[in-house]
């Protein structure tokens, strides 16, 4: 993270030496110039009004995290820790505890996880290593396009299209086959937890595939010939030569698709059935932090009811920020370590 | 890849790759197949529908009126159109330049512990929720008017615009070769000026890629807006009145009980693809043009 203009050519910091010095010698040369140059009270002035730009970047955060501190202290001093083990949300007798909202958060982010994983990497894994170069391009486009869909489109493609076809077809299957796990009980309704991670798992491949991609490459060429020299077959030099050097960044890649599917909001509230219930069946509704607050804030009556909402919002911003750090540190050390080991 | 067939056979290494090695090698390149198919099924299953369901629901109706009471049929989507163009143009007014500014910032004096800190900073607002951009939006702007307001969304919309455009110009401004910035300085010209009228001139093109990409990024967002645009069924030009967005009817429409109103969320999704593409499109046909 800290030198992420690493891709960039290295370029020396301009010399702002040169600005006094030469200046006094070519004054002549450049007549119509000179008369906006030598001066260094616009210079500070431009100077501080772009760092006052930068300062206002620190100053969101600032901003987010004491807006949502202050916000919810109230709920912090009614309940305390306890507020995310209690499952009871009941906004009638003002009690509020939100274990529903990170169960149903954890498992619809997991199930996409498990869905979008191994179909991520597949994309990858084929567009860096198997698929013919011209179709290399178009196939990446493709597939990032995924990622400029806005998410309410997601949600409503989801309540008319992907419901349907896992209530009419793939619920049923699921029940027939696996209902003895017991993760696939009760009438199929299509809305739920599985329809959320579905849909969640659509979204995040393009992250996964992106950075996965991206973390391969890194992996320099003389590692693909060493394990082919061997005798190695394709997917074994893909396996050994390459799968595994680049599993930290994988791993960063999977965080950072993990981080947007725990804040993403929309297309999940759509369809997850927005039932604050724990249920051990994948078919039955819940609901997640990110849907509480996008359903229940504006309507928000009680400041009790605001503050443990805010209270929620500041549990999801945490835990997105530290999900999103580790990612990028992942990331990091594969895509910085290995160009550096290439040239050895 | 097919260079291990390439490879002397004999001696060795020569034992022939056995039937197993072989059964996994096109079970692996099979599976990454069906993996490429079964992502770019749902793309195409969006983008059918959209066009499909979303021309079969467009019509003038559609573009000029404001929508109708629950459970009519008929109305339109006009004013929420116009309120996203609104609340976008607001966010753009106030996330544009502080995102070039802190960019230029880190282009030009951030190669240090303190630039540092504002790009990893950057970095952690580009993770954030947009809900919680929302939330925070709540309370600044919504708490402090006590209503609910186009500028409240427009300012949540700007907090999402400024990570990505800073990083994106910093990245585009040190890709300008340091000659020309020293040609500038040896002819006397002052560093503010050499910055300005050489540095981001010749990187104008990425720099507005940069914005494209931040605003096309929020200009479909809703959960920001929810609770600070708030949304309106009528016609609203005052920035401190609720106000409609196309992202915001498509969502109520969407999850509303009546048929009409799911056939124009079809429309107002295609709209609201179709408007972002447009705008991207202009913004960059006329900044081309500009810089001729």
């Amino acid at each position: 993270m800290a030198n992420h203009a690493l891709g960039a050519p290295q370029l020396p910091g301009p010399q702002p030496v040169a600005n006094k010095e030469v200046a006094g010698e070519t004054r002549i040369a450049a007549e119509a110039l000179i008369k906006s140059g030598g001066s260094e009270v616009p210079d500070a002035i431009f100077r501080y009004a772009m760092l006052a730009c930068g300062l206002c970047v620190l100053a969101l955060v600032a901003v987010i995290v004491f807006q949502l501190t202050t916000n919810s202290k109230l709920s912090w001093h009614a309940f305390g820790l306890k507020f995310f083990f209690q499952s009871e949300w009941d906004p009638v007798n003002d009690q509020y505890g939100a274990l529903p909202f990170v169960y149903g958060t954890l498992v619809s982010s997991i199930l996409a996880l498990i869905i979008a994983v191994p179909l991520a990497v597949g994309v990858a894994v084929f567009i860096t290593e198997m698929c013919p170069v011209w179709l290399r391009g178009p196939l990446s486009f493709t597939t990032e396009l995924l990622a400029a869909i806005p998410s309410v489109i997601y949600g409503l493609w989801a309540i008319f299209v992907l419901v349907p076809l896992l209530r009419n077809y793939v619920q049923p299957f699921l029940a027939k086959y696996f209902g003895w796990t017991t993760m696939f009980e009760g009438p199929p309704f299509g809305i739920g937890m599985l329809a959320a991670g579905i849909i969640l798992a659509i979204m995040i491949v393009p992250i996964i595939s992106a950075i996965t991609r991206e973390v391969m490459t890194a992996v320099p060429q003389q590692q693909r010939e060493a394990v082919l020299a061997l005798g190695s077959t394709r997917w074994e030099m893909i396996s050994t030569g390459v799968l595994r050097n680049a599993r930290a960044g994988i791993m960063g890649g999977i965080i950072l698709g993990l981080g947007r599917a725990l804040g993403e909001t929309m297309a999940v509230t759509m369809v997850i059935g927005n039932r604050p219930e724990i249920a051990k069946s994948l078919f039955a509704p819940g609901y997640t932090m990110a849907s509480v607050i996008a359903n229940e804030f504006s309507e928000a009556t009680g400041d009790l009811y605001l503050s443990s909402l805010v209270e929620v919002g500041l549990a999801l911003f945490i835990v997105t920020i530290i999900v999103n750090i580790i990612a990028q540190f992942l990331v990091w050390t594969v895509t910085r370590g290995t160009p550096a080991r290439a040239n050895v | 890849m097919s260079s291990s067939t390439a490879l002397p056979q004999h001696d060795f290494a020569a034992a022939p790759i056995s039937l197993r090695r072989r059964f996994l090698d096109n079970l692996a390149t099979g599976s990454a197949i069906a993996a490429v198919i079964l992502v770019l099924a749902p793309l195409v299953a969006i983008f059918g529908y959209l066009i499909y369901k979303g021309i079969g629901a467009l019509n003038w109706d559609f573009l000029t009126q404001i929508p109708k009471p629950p459970g009519e049929t008929g109305g339109g989507m006009s004013n929420a159109i116009a309120g996203s163009a609104y609340i976008l143009l607001l966010a753009s007014i106030l996330g544009v330049p502080i995102g070039i500014g802190a960019g230029i910032y880190l282009a030009e004096y951030g190669r240090n512990k303190f630039g540092d800190i504002i790009r990893f900073t950057a970095d952690v607002l580009n993770g954030v929720p947009s809900i919680v951009i929302g939330i925070v939006a709540y309370g600044i702007v919504v708490i402090r008017q006590g209503h609910f307001s186009a500028l409240a969304g427009g300012a949540a919309l700007a907090m999402m615009m400024i990570p990505t455009i800073t990083r994106t110009t910093e990245e585009m401004l040190l890709l300008v070769p340091n000659v020309v910035k020293e040609a500038a300085y040896g002819l006397g010209v002052s560093r503010w000026r050499t910055t300005l009228s050489i540095t981001l001139r010749t990187a104008t093109s990425g720099v507005i890629t940069g914005v494209m990409l931040a605003f096309a990024r929020v200009a479909g967002e809703t959960a920001p807006l929810l609770f600070t645009a708030f949304g309106n069924t009528y016609w609203n030009w005052k920035i401190n009145e609720p106000t409609a967005a196309l992202s915001l009817q498509v969502f109520t429409y969407a999850t509303s009980p009546y048929d009409d109103w799911h056939r124009q969320a079809w429309a107002g999704a295609l709209m609201l693809i179709v408007l972002i593409v447009l705008s991207v499109t202009a913004v960059r046909i006329a900044a081309g043009r500009t810089m001729k």
